[in-house]
């Protein structure tokens, strides 16, 4: 592909052969995606790189069976090849008695909404500056820059034989950086948006470095319970894992997640919800089943609301999809991509000025589940972490592990910020915007201590 | 094909490139899983496309496509070039590369039975008889089971006049069975976890599984899990089986030996490392009788291959000898930095992204310690984890923390009962220092891991580690609130 607006007339000619030649039911999803990223470690540019690639998925059904196969060979004999080897494997499966059924036309979406051509128009050289911008407040602080600044536009259409046509057209630009300095001191900051001008690289690079130069000689702290100051990295990334373990409907129908519906799970303070149309988030207004996505409340005033479905999901529960399905074939089930979490009335300073002792915590890092029925997470705190004594930053500390139920550390949640920031997930295509927040008595099991080294 | 190849690497010399590669690949994968009894999920992939990396002035620049046409070899070579001079806007010391001299060779994975040759109809009666084996234990809720198989042709070309094809391919599969009541979900798989074992070879190896001889055994155990009692918190001896070791050497050895991590390549992603420069062959990594070599020969591992994505064969390289850390992992941009020769472990993903430093296979020596039976009955007071659940370590990759699936206490020498939602944490150096005993070749296992993340834009890969069951003194166990 080359640019998603030229990409339209490539999706529409794919997806109009690929349901011609299918023998019978099925779906066909088309992903086109132009991309680029200029990273850079030790204040210089280190790897550059850009990638056009276009795949066509296509699931033949019949009853019960199905079969999926997938191309990027997207020329007359490619999209037949395809279409013929899903159709083939889709004759010799076995039936599903619990399938996924083919979303009605009615479920179609068209959206641009978050396609903006400056940032699809991006070249090496605009990213390269953004670089420099950012490497020069590093300069400034006597810091090493690291990070990546990337530029992606993808068209995503689907067509299925119920007549259903979607497409969503969406850019991303998202500059990070940790910026490091002596004693191992580090900072973060990370922006993203759908449009490449509202990336301000002086800005983040400024955010990095006053963190990471208030970082140097940091010192040891026992593992305990804390009042914590969460940044809004932190929240981002505990909702991030609670997307993939907490809010889908197969999550629950499995038995792997907290949510149960009708119930208080978290905080009267606390509302989460996902709403892939919202212009405010990185908007994808269609899953891939081209079902337009539906704004779903999860969690309200504390009380989980809502579950997100795909097409199996919902048929089974007797509803419509809310269109969070991912790629067929899936077992894992639906997922959350757009994340909000309700603000406050507080602030990052009023929460710091009435907290009388307690850890800031920037961001956390390598977080993953430890009991999913619980929400129980660990991680560590990475590239900002700091005592708070009587109202202020008194210095900064090493590293904590954290080992803590979320649903449970969300009961204890005492200020919200009204300002809120859009965040990007490291690893995965979760967005969310989210407040900072406190929560009190806050579990860290494990510190890195200066002697760990060896 | 070689037409294509010509045309990238003159234009690429003709752009001012002082060094240039293609690497020409395709991949094709078939994955099946059988959910609850139903044939979920049967899927078919082929992905090909190009990547054409340059060196600019010093300076890299790298652009991928999937249309294998001339016309798009010319326009991809010409923008990696922009890209190439783009990132001159920012540079430093320029970008050398070590001596490798350039190689014209070839490689395939040794098999005897190709996965892709085996029928559907055969393979989805594998995964229903493990699964019928499961359904019959009362209280198991989610019974899941999976076969993949991976087949890679690529070739890579320099500049410089290497020439190098390959294919590549992989075999995989697993089974679990999830129990679940009011308050918990209890998981077992067979024979890993995280969509179970996968190798570098054919068929055979999902046959050697025999999955179906362990569907009940799995099922019973997760619904026994569902009534055990808690993980005891404290500081214990532990013995942990060979699956879960194999991912302690991958986080904690296997990243932190990857010089682009230790030179600050990674930071602002995946992290550095706290095994800096200064601590090449002084560090004690661990106990005398820790031995650790990245293998990319190792028969059958998931990280073994002839030749890395930059035409440097593949090599077996001490790590950790006799505790002591004597050896990274390097490509032929970092080697030269410690006075050293890409010992090959440059690997990209696919087409579309470029060679990073990847494990190959990071494996644990056996050591003396005979069987697992053996090891339990020199125990007389500790616990036995198998199978890993969870996972998270930090950035320098020092303070670690593994769940693992069951837990059974040792007592006088003897498996005594299970415990469920086991953890344990540590410091590197330090718990590798407590280990007292390596389980012997007849315990040792190699084990792939296929979900490998790195790099930005992430780059998941395959990789493999050796090890078996071993035995850790004064290890916390049970962390945080239960």
């Amino acid at each position: 592909m080359s640019g998603a607006r030229s990409g339209h007339a490539l999706a529409e000619e794919v997806l109009e052969t690929a349901m011609q030649q299918l023998p019978g039911d099925g779906e066909a999803l088309f992903t086109g995606r132009d991309a680029a990223l200029t990273r850079f470690a030790g204040s210089r540019i280190h790897q550059n790189v850009s990638e056009h690639d276009a795949t066509l998925r296509v699931r033949a059904v019949d009853g019960g069976r199905s079969g999926v196969a997938s191309t990027n060979r997207l020329d007359g004999e490619g999209i037949a090849e395809v279409v013929a080897r899903a159709a083939d494997i889709c004759r010799r499966s076995a039936p599903n008695p619990r399938p996924s059924p083919l979303p009605p036309a009615d479920a179609s979406g068209m959206s641009d909404v978050g396609y903006v051509m400056a940032t699809a128009e991006a070249d090496p050289d605009r990213r390269a500056e953004g670089v420099r911008a950012l490497i020069a407040a590093a300069d400034e602080a006597k810091l090493d820059a690291s990070g990546a600044f990337s530029t992606d536009a993808t068209t995503m259409a689907v067509a299925n034989t119920n007549g259903l046509r979607s497409r969503h057209d969406v850019t991303q630009a998202k500059l990070l950086t940790v910026m490091t300095g002596p004693d191992r001191a580090s900072g973060y900051a990370q922006a993203t948006s759908t449009d490449v001008a509202d990336i301000d690289a002086a800005a983040i690079g400024a955010e990095a470095a006053d963190k990471a130069v208030r970082s140097v000689d940091a010192s040891d702290i026992a593992p305990g319970e804390y009042d914590v100051i969460l940044e809004e990295y932190a929240v981002q990334t505990t909702l991030e894992h609670l997307s993939w373990n907490a809010f889908s409907a197969l999550a629950v129908e499995e038995g792997r997640s907290f949510m149960e519906l009708g119930r208080q799970v978290m905080g009267e303070n606390v509302s989460i919800w996902d709403d892939g149309t919202d212009a405010t988030g990185l908007p994808s207004a269609i899953d891939f089943e081209g079902v337009a996505k539906r704004r779903v409340e999860l969690v309200t005033d504390g009380t989980a609301s809502g579950l997100v479905h795909d097409s199996a999901t919902a048929a089974r529960a007797g509803v419509p999809s809310t269109g969070h399905a991912l790629p067929a074939p899936n077992t894992f089930g639906p997922l959350t991509w757009n994340l909000f979490m309700a603000p406050g009335s507080s602030s990052k300073e009023a929460m710091l000025a009435s907290t009388e002792r307690g850890i800031w915590v920037t961001r956390f890092h390598y977080v993953n589940i430890v009991h999913p029925r619980r929400g129980v997470l660990t991680g560590m705190t990475k590239d900002g972490t700091f005592l708070i004594e009587d109202g202020r930053i008194t210095r900064p500390v090493r590293n904590l592990r954290f080992t803590e139920a979320i649903p449970e550390a969300f009961g204890r949640i005492d200020a919200i910020s009204s300002a809120t920031r859009l965040l990007a997930a490291e690893y995965s295509g979760i967005n969310a915007r989210v407040p900072a927040l406190r929560i009190r008595g806050f579990s860290f099991t494990g510190a890195t201590a200066a002697e760990s080294d060896g | 094909m070689n037409e294509l190849i010509d045309l990238a690497l003159d234009a690429a010399d003709r752009g001012g490139a002082a060094y240039a590669d293609i690497r020409v690949s395709e991949r094709e994968t078939e994955s099946l899983t059988v959910k609850n009894g139903a044939l979920q999920a049967a899927d078919s992939s082929r992905s090909a496309g190009f990547g054409v990396r340059v060196l600019v002035d010093g300076a890299w620049g790298f652009a991928a496509s999937s249309r294998l046409e001339p016309a798009e070899v010319e326009r991809v070579t010409r923008e990696a070039l922009d890209v190439a001079r783009a990132s001159g806007l920012a540079r430093r010391e320029p970008v050398t590369l070590d001596d490798t001299p350039p190689i014209r060779a070839s490689y395939r994975t040794p098999l005897d039975e190709d996965p892709f040759a085996v029928s559907l109809d055969e393979k989805v009666g594998i995964l229903m008889d493990a699964d019928a084996a499961m359904g019959r234990v009362p209280g198991v809720n989610v019974r899941e089971g999976t076969i993949q198989g991976a087949r890679e042709r690529k070739t890579f070309a320099s500049s410089a006049g290497a020439r190098i094809e390959q294919e590549l391919v992989e075999s995989g599969a697993g089974i679990e069975a999830t129990a679940v009541n009011a308050n918990e979900s209890q998981v077992r798989s067979h024979p890993n976890s995280s969509g179970g074992q996968h190798v570098t070879g054919g068929f055979e190896a999902v046959r050697a599984m025999r999955l179906p001889e362990h569907g009940q055994r799995i099922a019973e155990e997760a619904a026994q899990l569902l009534d055990a009692d808690q993980c005891p918190s404290g500081e214990m001896t532990i013995v942990i089986d060979s699956s879960q070791l194999a991912l302690q050497v991958h986080e904690s050895c296997g990243h932190p030996i990857e010089l682009d991590r230790v030179l600050g390549m990674e930071a602002s992603f995946a992290g550095t490392s706290f095994l800096t420069l200064d601590k090449l062959d002084r560090l004690t990594y661990g106990s005398p009788i820790v031995n650790i070599d990245a293998d990319a020969t190792a028969p059958g591992g998931l990280g073994t291959f002839g030749f890395d994505d930059e035409g440097v064969p593949a090599q077996n390289v001490p790590i950790v000898s006799g505790g002591r850390f004597v050896g990274y992992l390097t490509s032929r941009e970092t080697a030269p930095i410690i006075g050293r020769q890409s010992m090959g472990s440059a690997r990209a993903s696919g087409w579309n992204v470029i060679p990073l430093i990847r494990m190959t296979n990071v494996n644990l020596r056996p050591g003396e310690a005979g069987s697992l039976d053996d090891l339990i009955a020199d125990t007389d007071d500790g616990l036995f984890l198998s199978t890993n659940r969870s996972w998270s370590i930090d950035d320098r990759r020092l303070n670690f923390q593994f769940g693992t699936q069951v837990g059974w206490r040792i007592r006088n020498g003897k498996l005594a009962e299970m415990v469920r939602n086991p953890t344990y944490t540590g410091i590197t150096p330090q718990f590798w220092g407590s280990c007292d005993a390596i389980c012997g070749p007849e315990a040792w296992h190699l084990w792939g891991v296929p979900n490998c993340g790195k790099g930005e834009p992430m780059q998941t890969h395959r990789v493999g580690h050796g090890a078996a069951p071993a035995r850790f003194r004064n290890v916390r166990v049970g962390v945080g609130r239960w």
